[in-house]
């Protein structure tokens, strides 16, 4: 195993890693809600290319029958057609993800996620307050 | 130069209204020669979608909603997915398993299949167009918060 | 007609979704969802009846053959799940979306949610092809997205959004691991991975892929250190949602990984090879002690609960990870038992929020007398968490405390005891708050309506029942685990 057999024979899944991590990343590290999303898509993006980098057989041709001839090799179409599922899949969550985002921004007036958790961290502190106190004034009542 | 606004572009409008037919013809093409070449409900409804959708930017969402209105849309969204699991439903009834297209024609199993698959793909993109629209309708419809 | 059932399971909720988006009018669409929750109930006690007889029932879609087409396989495992799913639906969806954000004139749309998360947790436990697996997964979390936003709170908008994030993380990693064991197979049907992984086990791929699978599944379990999203989602949902997740979404996701581990990889591999159990086993400890620990200390109700959930997810994943029939039928029959409980009590939570108007714990003062009914069966549900005899959270114990003792385990049987102690405590808290302080002035004494009571105590009466008649659960679990193990393929 030569660093060059590693490295250009396994190109398609050092791109898939690749991008794999820069969307996990900008999903862990960005505080947008819209980025975020982003880098979830760029995250399904490189489990698509996966799968359809490992339908290619070597030397196959697109998987048309070709009537009569015989010892053709066709690439596997299979991974293609679940990856068109897949991106129905990543269409739908995307929706619903960007659907949620306006509903913040309409509910909270900020789509940043610190400020967002700020916000409801307030609220949580008074809740608790709120519950202190109610305890507090039963305790002199009794 | 005042900025006008996207629906005052006379070139836009007028391109957009004459592209829009066949963007929604190619769309057909695409559904029904899907069982012979490349295409099928998925492409087909997104495609069909895009029309609308370019209408819907250029001339405005009330525009737009006029056309088609939003129960419509709602409507063509469970009709699709009705469609395609009453084939399934149907093949059931017709002594088959889910989705076994062999059963749906009494004479030869390729013209069942032909049937099967073509309904089912209507199915699809009728489904795939109503929800492309339907999230833009979602999203176009919301007002902007400040 | 019978012969139809595995397919009629998940098509009757997943058709009739659009179906009430056509329907629109309120009272039909409630009664026609009750309908086909009572009559996925219906058919899933049938298949287990078939599943009992036959070993497997088997429905190939569109007369493929195996590996060809997609195929439903019901054994004893997954009908058990099933019954699990749709008895939780049949139960809570009475109720309704009262309590929550959905505009008037618009219920179709909850129901129309809420049938496509019961529809897709149902597929994903019934079918015997892994990317089936996969897509189902995702329609029933999507629907699930939708229904934790309804909360009346705007903070159950960002739980669902923060849920969305890492459950799509979760169910994406499972999407890795099913393409990489394909990569290595070419098969995406369950029973033949089984046969085909034999020659490949050892590959490199083949452990990165159980891996993958392992972490997106465990997220959707929500085992402990990718618990984040639970808290924040089960509080801030409306009650019936979270009764509805609580009790079959996290037990959908510990079918996933019975199934990965036993029937498609091999306890062999998993637990003597990789020696999963090194790891699963201290999760789960630590699972029991937090979650348990973290419920003690918490101000609100449901979040209680949920933390409580965390910790009951602990003791499942434990009796997977000791590796024994006996281990597997203990985390099996939890499953139900922790349905029964834990829905019952997110129930009472609805009953308190409809009355009290929060979940407030100090605004339960004096529940016992404002309320007694509901008090009553959080006192009974509560007493099965902590494992009183006589409840089904003893039976699980039972069955947990005798396979850690079976093994010789006695570090775990000591462990498992002092956690139940620590229900205990938060059990305990709760009966005082209730029984011992005295209601806040002016506060209302109403029960809450039949429509809420009914469903509650159905869960809590069964609860009991299912503790003293144990041979139905627990004989159906043991006999789960014997065929998951080999007994019968």
């Amino acid at each position: 195993m030569t660093f060059l057999s590693n490295v250009a024979g396994l190109w398609n899944y050092w791109a898939v890693i690749t991008l794999m991590m820069i969307g996990l990343y900008i999903m862990i590290s960005r505080g947008n809600l819209v980025k975020k999303l982003m880098g979830m898509n760029i995250f399904q993006v490189s489990v698509i290319m996966l799968y359809v980098s490992m339908g290619k057989v070597a030397g196959g041709t697109p998987p048309i029958l070709i009537e009569g001839a015989e010892d053709v090799a066709y690439s596997n179409p299979l991974p293609h057609v679940l990856m068109l599922t897949a991106i129905v899949v990543g269409v739908a969550t995307t929706a619903v993800g960007l659907a949620l985002v306006v509903r913040v921004k309409e509910a909270y007036g900020t789509v940043e996620e610190d400020e967002v958790v700020a916000i409801d961290q307030a609220t949580d502190r008074e809740e608790a307050a709120a519950a202190r106190a109610a305890e507090a004034a039963h305790g002199e009542g009794a | 130069m005042p900025r006008r606004s996207i629906h005052e572009v006379l070139i836009l409008r007028v391109v957009s209204k004459g592209i829009f037919p066949f963007v929604l013809l190619f769309a057909l093409y695409v559904q029904f020669h899907g069982d012979f070449g490349p295409g099928g409900g998925f492409q087909a409804g997104v495609i069909f979608a895009a029309g609308w959708v370019l209408y819907g930017l250029v001339f405005g969402l009330t525009e737009l909603q006029k056309a088609l209105p939003p129960r419509w849309v709602e409507i063509g969204t469970a009709l699709g997915v009705l469609l395609y699991g009453g084939i399934g439903v149907w093949s059931m009834f017709a002594h088959g398993a889910f989705l076994d297209y062999n059963v749906l024609d009494h004479h030869s199993t390729v013209h069942g299949q032909h049937r099967g698959v073509f309904w089912v793909e209507l199915g699809v993109g009728i489904t795939v167009a109503s929800v492309m629209i339907g999230i833009f309708y979602g999203f176009a419809g919301r007002r902007r918060v400040r | 007609m019978s012969e139809h059932f595995p397919a009629l399971q998940v098509l009757l909720p997943v058709l009739t979704a659009p179906l009430c988006l056509l329907l629109r009018h309120p009272t039909l669409v409630r009664v026609l969802s009750l309908a086909v929750t009572v009559g996925c109930l219906g058919i899933s006690l049938a298949l287990m009846e078939q599943a009992r007889e036959v070993g497997t029932v088997v429905y190939e879609f569109g007369n493929w053959p195996r590996p060809l087409g997609i195929e439903y396989a019901v054994d004893t495992t997954n009908a058990f799940v099933l019954v699990i799913v749709s008895m939780i639906a049949a139960v809570v969806l009475p109720i309704g979306c009262r309590n929550s954000q959905v505009p008037e004139g618009r219920e179709y749309l909850f129901y129309s949610a809420f049938l496509l998360c019961f529809g897709g947790l149902l597929g994903v436990a019934i079918t015997g092809d892994v990317f089936n697996i996969f897509v189902f997964l995702e329609i029933s979390s999507l629907a699930t997205y939708i229904l934790i936003a309804m909360g009346r709170d705007r903070r159950a908008i960002m739980a669902a959004y923060s849920y969305l994030i890492v459950g799509t993380i979760g169910a994406t990693f499972l999407l890795i691991g099913i393409g990489l064991l394909y990569q290595m197979t070419g098969t995406l049907n369950i029973a033949d991975l089984a046969v085909r992984l034999e020659d490949v086990k050892e590959t490199r791929t083949v452990i990165v892929a159980f891996a993958f699978a392992m972490v997106g599944i465990s997220i959707k379990l929500a085992v402990l250190p990718l618990h984040h999203w639970l808290p924040n989602a089960y509080t801030h949902a409306p009650p019936v949602v979270s009764a509805f997740l609580s009790a079959t979404a996290t037990k959908v996701a510990y079918y996933l990984m019975l199934r990965f581990i036993y029937t498609i990889l091999g306890a062999g591999f998993v637990f003597d090879v990789l020696q999963f159990d090194v790891i699963l086993t201290p999760l789960s400890l630590a699972a029991m002690f937090i979650g348990s620990l973290a419920a003690i200390y918490q101000t609100d109700f449901k979040r209680l609960l949920a933390y409580s959930s965390i910790a009951q997810i602990g003791y499942m994943t434990l009796g997977l990870s000791l590796n024994s029939e006996l281990g597997a039928a203990a985390g099996i029959v939890h499953l139900f038992n922790h349905a029964l409980m834990k829905g019952g009590l997110f129930l009472v939570a609805g009953c308190v929020l409809l009355r009290v108007g929060s979940t407030a714990i100090v605004d339960m003062r004096g529940l016992g007398s404002r309320m007694p009914l509901t008090a009553s069966a959080l006192v009974i549900a509560g007493l099965g968490m902590i494992g009183v005899p006589g409840t089904v959270g003893f039976v699980s114990k039972w069955a947990l405390v005798s396979a850690a003792l079976d093994q010789q385990a006695w570090q775990i049987t000591v462990l498992i005891l002092l956690s139940s102690l620590l229900a205990l405590v938060y059990v305990w808290r709760l009966i005082e708050v209730m029984y011992l302080t005295e209601a806040p002035e002016g506060a209302e004494r109403r029960e809450a309506p039949p429509l809420y009571l009914i469903p509650t105590w159905i869960l809590v009466l069964a609860s009991v029942y299912f503790g003293f008649n144990t041979e139905s659960t627990l004989g159906v679990a043991r006999a789960a685990a014997h065929q998951l193990l080999g007994g019968a393929g």
